[in-house]
């Protein structure tokens, strides 16, 4: 009777957790299904072509993102230019090179540790060094190196990965040819490590193409309305430009930032789509 | 000859990329000076007992006070909020997940909760503003426009994923032998689940959680546009709060002169910020090496 009993309460248990987790699954799931109908159903009529052409104006209906869209496209370039090269080598370095020594364990904790530090806070490591140190201003070079030291961890972690699923095979019967460590690494383990790495590239810049508060602090304009024509001539962001039209009182506006939102939203599952799909196609191949 | 050519070029590669790790090792020690160096300025006007103490955070204003409480409360206050959404809702999503829900399930629907993740946070910060906020004013007559709580929920939503996925990833690395033998025994799938995978997945659990933390606390754009810009001393979540990180936003928009006292109070305000998260990387970096299982 006792003994039912217990094996009841636990079958109720089972059951309440059951529904429960599918409620709490159901919310998750309901709240990105919410933002997305919200922010499109806010923003859709403001898509058209001027949108995109027109330069920022005091009359929401004539305000465009063009600043905002050079000002993103030159950012991220500058940015890509200089985080690619030394993050892919550090994790080239740490996985392949630096195996054991002190040196590549003391890097590792000290790349764990970055990928947790708050984004505002490359900011002010940003706003010091860059803009006012190295006399650089708030320019788009010094929003660039901040926000490339801010990916850097991404992309080395990521290389570091694409290299350890390179299996050890390849490696040996390079060096057996009597092939030298670097022809090893650069000829045979970093093509098959190629896809891995562009995956996280991809991801990297995804999440520089998003980022906001660094850019603020390092001193990018809200208010734009000229377009960048060197690196070191000021500029705004399409998140920034964003930002700004959030804080306005006119409902307007708010609708400009919606449509602002779905241009953002749209790069941004754009390239986490390229990175899922290069990542699977990867990873079936290395995995033959 | 060619030998030493080769063996000179290859122990040139090898200190490029070492030098190449180095710029990691650089940034870090970059943020600690930046940070050091004008919050030591600062406290030299400034007294550390006072920033401590002094229940006020006026520096903006004609009647200074730099007491760091009214921020603290109010980061603290909507980690907190955040927490309270995000660690029950992840955790038992990523149980369901890893022991209930079909391979298939899953393979869909853990890929769709990361896109939350993803989602750039300014647009967090809109959607609190102009969606959460009013709803929440219908269920709570009077709650102010800005306030702590929509974008607590809200940061929630975007940490949530974080657990989910790294709790889920520590379910299943634990081997099925040990919920084998769990279900031999009897137990069933709820038994299962919470006496035997979640503590043997634990260490892997818990650093989701402090990694989620971590990420609220220094979470900026959501909290800079839905909470408002009033520092004040508070646990009420409907209140108008500021964050530390939005105090920092909100110096870097105004007009502040370089090195004044003005100036430096975002230095003092992000030592205290990158401490705490300091110290919570740490603890996770340690579980994961003092506490991580290994099985055969």
């Amino acid at each position: 009777m006792n003994k039912r009993n217990r094996k009841n309460t636990a079958k109720i248990k089972d059951q309440l957790f059951k529904y429960f987790a599918i409620l709490c699954t159901g919310f998750g799931l309901l709240a990105l299904g919410v933002l997305l109908v919200d922010i499109i159903s806010r923003g859709m009529g403001r898509i058209n072509w001027s949108f995109f052409s027109n330069l920022p104006s005091r009359h929401f209906s004539e305000s465009g993102i063009y600043t905002a869209l050079i000002g993103t496209a030159s950012l991220l370039f500058f940015t890509i230019l200089v985080a690619l090269p030394i993050g892919i080598s550090s994790g080239i370095y740490l996985q392949e090179y630096g195996a054991r020594n002190r040196f590549a364990r003391f890097v590792e904790i000290n790349i764990a540790n970055l990928a947790g530090v708050p984004s505002v806070i490359y900011g002010i490591l940003g706003l010091q060094f860059f803009v006012r140190i190295a006399g650089l201003g708030s320019s788009i070079l010094a929003g660039a190196l901040t926000l490339a030291l801010l990916i850097m961890p991404i992309v080395i972690v990521a290389t570091r990965e694409a290299l350890k699923a390179v299996p050890n095979s390849l490696r040996d019967a390079s060096l057996g040819m009597g092939a030298t460590k670097w022809q090893t690494t650069s000829r045979v383990v970093l093509p098959a490590a190629w896809g891995g790495i562009l995956t996280g590239i991809i991801l990297s810049i995804s999440r520089a193409i998003g980022e906001t508060a660094p850019l603020i602090v390092v001193g990018a304009l809200v208010y734009v309305p000229f377009v960048p024509e060197g690196p070191l001539d000021q500029y705004t962001t399409l998140p920034i430009q964003i930002f700004n039209w959030t804080s306005r009182p006119q409902q307007g506006f708010m609708n400009n930032a919606a449509a602002g939102i779905i241009v953002l939203l749209a790069f941004t599952f754009l390239l986490n789509g390229i990175a899922i799909f290069l990542r699977n196609r990867w990873y079936n191949k290395i995995k033959l | 000859m060619r030998n030493r050519y080769l063996h000179r070029k290859e122990k040139a590669i090898e200190w490029l990329l070492s030098g190449s790790s180095l710029v990691s090792v650089l940034t870090t020690l970059g943020i600690i000076i930046v940070l050091a160096i004008d919050s030591f300025k600062f406290f030299t006007e400034v007294s550390i007992i006072d920033f401590f103490t002094d229940k006020e955070w006026t520096p903006l204003f004609e009647n200074k006070h730099f007491g760091i409480l009214p921020l603290l409360s109010g980061t603290l206050l909507i980690t907190f909020i955040a927490c309270m959404v995000a660690i029950p809702l992840g955790i038992t999503i990523a149980v369901y997940l890893s022991e209930y829900a079909s391979k298939k399930f899953t393979a869909i629907v853990k890929p769709i909760l990361e896109v939350l993740a993803s989602i750039p946070t300014v647009i967090y910060g809109f959607f609190a503003l102009q969606y959460v906020t009013p709803l929440l004013q219908k269920l709570i007559p009077g709650l102010a426009g800005f306030n702590a709580l929509s974008p607590g929920i809200v940061m929630g939503i975007m940490i949530m994923p974080y657990i989910t996925s790294l709790s889920e990833d520590a379910l299943r690395a634990v081997p099925n032998s040990l919920r084998e033998a769990s279900y031999g025994m009897g137990a069933n799938r709820f038994q299962t689940a919470f006496k035997v995978m979640v503590p043997a997945a634990s260490s892997g659990i818990i650093v989701s959680v402090i990694l989620a933390i971590s990420r609220a606390l220094g979470e900026t754009m959501i909290v800079a546009i839905a909470a408002g810009q009033e520092p004040k001393l508070t646990f009420n979540p409907l209140e108008s709060v500021e964050t530390i990180t939005t105090y920092i936003i909100q110096v870097s928009m105004g007009d502040v002169p370089q090195d004044s006292l003005e100036y430096r109070t975002i230095f003092a305000a992000g030592l205290v910020l990158f401490l705490f998260t300091f110290i919570l990387n740490n603890i996770s970096y340690w579980v994961i090496r003092k506490y991580r299982q290994q099985y055969e």
